[in-house]
């Protein structure tokens, strides 16, 4: 399904979260959303996830016209609910369960977590979890609805660098594989632009940039946006690497400012030899 | 992918899933023989001590003496049976209170509830506040009514603020307070005679049981819990956090309005006939969770089990730590709940909340 997004702003008492926000995602594409702290990116992925009020337009259209089912993985996955990770699995097929769980529903929990390697962990208490092995778990249940539309919140933060590759890896291959139409916010430039086929940069509520990664990465952008003076290179497989050198200037507001008062200067020339080439 | 990897892993969730079921079922079903036993102790103990085996013939109907028959049919069964449904009310409400509010101290005990429905019992006993009710039914009527307002006062405070757990709870403190100074007010204008009444109310007692109480009890129990139970698995998703629980297609607003309703019910009938009782509703649905978890399939159930098991036990404690005479099962409740429960926390390994 195609997601549409219009005009859209999300405000939180007298702060603004989001302003004027456009921007829509293509079954089968994983969109990366990327920003600075308190840029907005969270409140975005709420709101199509209908969790938060907002102005503007949403448009979810499935391509049967049924009405979509979204896997949503929120940021924060500390819990104290004494819950077993096959029951908080379980809890992602939330509409089809009943007081006896369906050899159907057991089967999908099954498949999630043999497919993200927690079938081992199945019996365990949330608790007894690490935070990363957590996130995994959340990752299951967003996964557990069978969704169309996949919206992750900082799915790997808390991940070894192995799984947030594995994370990465396996999100990208069930998008292109189901055609999902998958969101996901993420902190790390070099991750984005190696599983996002597109990407869309945000700053104080605002939409900067859109488009593939080799076209929006660059130096420019990370030093407005970030604040950072970053060096951009090819990886052996042509990927793009993004190598931040220094801070500077302190980082971009973090409660809504509008985005002309980013500081901004301008990018330090790349190095020498730094190559920017489209990855995919 | 469920196909090809189905085949891989080798039924290594189905067999959790199968051991989970096993453990919630015979969790349920050693709380159930518990309180069989319980049950048949509670009836035998008493003024006159009546043989054991004689009891449990005569509750089985089985029985030849027909003076054990009497007392055990019209005295001591309507008492022990209603140990029972109060204690399984209290002990179900805590542990919805609990899930609902994410809170392990909430109980309609400390939330003011109970507080309520002793303000209720007071009016009565102390303005004579007129109800079109006979004089036994008048107290309860009342009770069961401030235990409803007290509920709604509590679900009132806490959506003026987007209902979060944290507002709510604030409410249920705030009111616990309003409803004890409004109850102290009360005693402090009341005939000796009137004070008696009311603090012997408050102690709580199963000593006015009867059978028409116990079915009314009963039928409460008996539409709330079906009720809960087809609400289980969005009760379960309400502990990973409202916003979560949101995330997962629950509305969740309504869920705790439905869970509301049915805790001002089953708390509300539970204190009207036998006064407030303290500390099953919270420690219950503890003993609970640690033995079952947090799947409200098996929480709720076990909750109630227990509830009833602690009140039951507590009704053969209170016949039997004072040779004579009969203590207060309210006073009982607290007495040997407490250490009880402090232990209980102590020697369990996992942090269980």
């Amino acid at each position: 399904m195609r997601l549409t997004i219009e005009d859209l702003s999300v405000r939180y008492g007298g702060t603004t979260a989001l302003a004027g926000l456009g921007l829509s995602a293509m079954p089968g594409e994983v969109l990366g959303v990327i920003g600075p702290n308190g840029s907005g990116k969270s409140s975005l992925v709420k709101a199509v996830a209908g969790l938060v009020a907002h102005g503007g337009r949403i448009l979810r259209g499935a391509d049967d016209g049924a009405a979509a089912r979204i896997g949503y993985m929120p940021q924060d996955t500390s819990t104290r609910a004494a819950l077993t990770v096959l029951e908080a699995v379980l809890l992602g097929r939330l509409g089809s369960l009943g007081l006896r769980v369906k050899p159907d529903d057991l089967a999908m929990a099954r498949a999630v977590l043999d497919e993200l390697d927690l079938g081992r962990l199945a019996g365990r208490y949330l608790g007894e979890l690490s935070g990363g092995q957590r996130q995994l778990v959340f990752l299951a249940q967003a996964l557990a609805a069978e969704p169309k539309l996949l919206l992750l919140d900082e799915p790997i933060s808390a991940l070894d660098i192995r799984h947030q590759l594995g994370v990465m890896q396996t999100v990208r291959r069930l998008t292109h594989e189901r055609r999902l139409t998958t969101v996901v916010v993420l902190h790390d430039l070099n991750i984005a632009a190696r599983f996002a086929d597109r990407i869309a940069v945000i700053c104080a509520g605002r939409l900067i940039r859109h488009g593939r990664p080799a076209e929006v990465i660059e130096p420019e952008t990370v030093a407005t946006v970030f604040g950072v003076e970053a060096a951009m290179s090819a990886a052996p497989d042509g990927s793009l690497v993004v190598t931040p050198l220094r801070a500077v200037t302190a980082a971009a507001p973090m409660d809504g400012g509008a985005p002309e008062a980013a500081p901004h200067r301008p990018p330090a020339a790349p190095p020498p030899g730094a190559v920017i080439r489209n990855g995919r | 992918m469920s196909a090809t990897l189905s085949a891989v892993s080798g039924g290594g969730v189905e067999a959790v899933y199968a051991r989970l079921a096993r453990k919630r079922r015979a969790v349920l079903l050693a709380g159930l023989a518990a309180l069989a036993v319980s049950l048949v102790f509670d009836v035998a103990t008493g003024p006159a001590m009546l043989p054991v085996p004689a009891v449990a013939r005569s509750v089985l109907g089985l029985a030849q003496d027909r003076t054990i028959d009497a007392i055990v049919w019209s005295i001591r069964l309507p008492i022990a049976f209603v140990a029972l449904a109060v204690g399984a009310a209290l002990g179900l409400s805590g542990g919805i209170m609990q899930t609902i509010l994410n809170n392990p101290l909430a109980s309609s005990y400390t939330l003011g509830v109970s507080a309520g429905a002793g303000f209720g019992a007071a009016l009565v006993i102390v303005l004579g506040v007129a109800m079109p009710l006979p004089e036994p039914w008048a107290i309860p009527a009342m009770a069961f009514l401030f235990a409803c307002l007290a509920c709604a006062g509590v679900y009132a405070i806490g959506s003026l603020r987007g209902s979060s757990p944290e507002m709510l709870v604030l409410g249920g403190i705030a009111l616990l307070f309003l409803f004890q100074a409004l109850l102290a007010l009360l005693q402090f204008v009341a005939s000796p005679e009137a004070l008696q009444q009311i603090v012997f109310w408050l102690f709580g007692s199963l000593q006015k049981a009867s059978w028409s109480k116990l079915w009314i009890i009963v039928a409460v129990l008996a539409v709330a819990l079906p009720l809960l139970l087809a609400d289980a698995w969005r009760l379960t998703a309400l502990k990973l956090g409202d916003e979560r629980a949101k995330g997962l297609g629950v509305d969740v607003p309504r869920l705790r309005m439905r869970a509301f309703a049915v805790i001002s019910a089953l708390t509300g009938v539970a204190v009207a006939f036998v006064g407030t009782i303290g500390f099953v509703g919270l420690v219950a649905p503890h003993l609970a969770r640690m033995l079952v978890g947090e799947d409200q399939r098996g929480l709720l159930p076990a909750s109630g089990v227990f509830g009833a098991l602690l009140l039951s036990l507590a009704s053969i404690a209170s016949k039997t730590v004072m040779p004579g005479a009969i203590v207060p099962i309210g006073i009982v409740t607290s007495l040997i709940g407490v250490p009880f429960f402090v232990w209980l926390v102590l020697r369990s390994r996992r942090a269980f909340w």
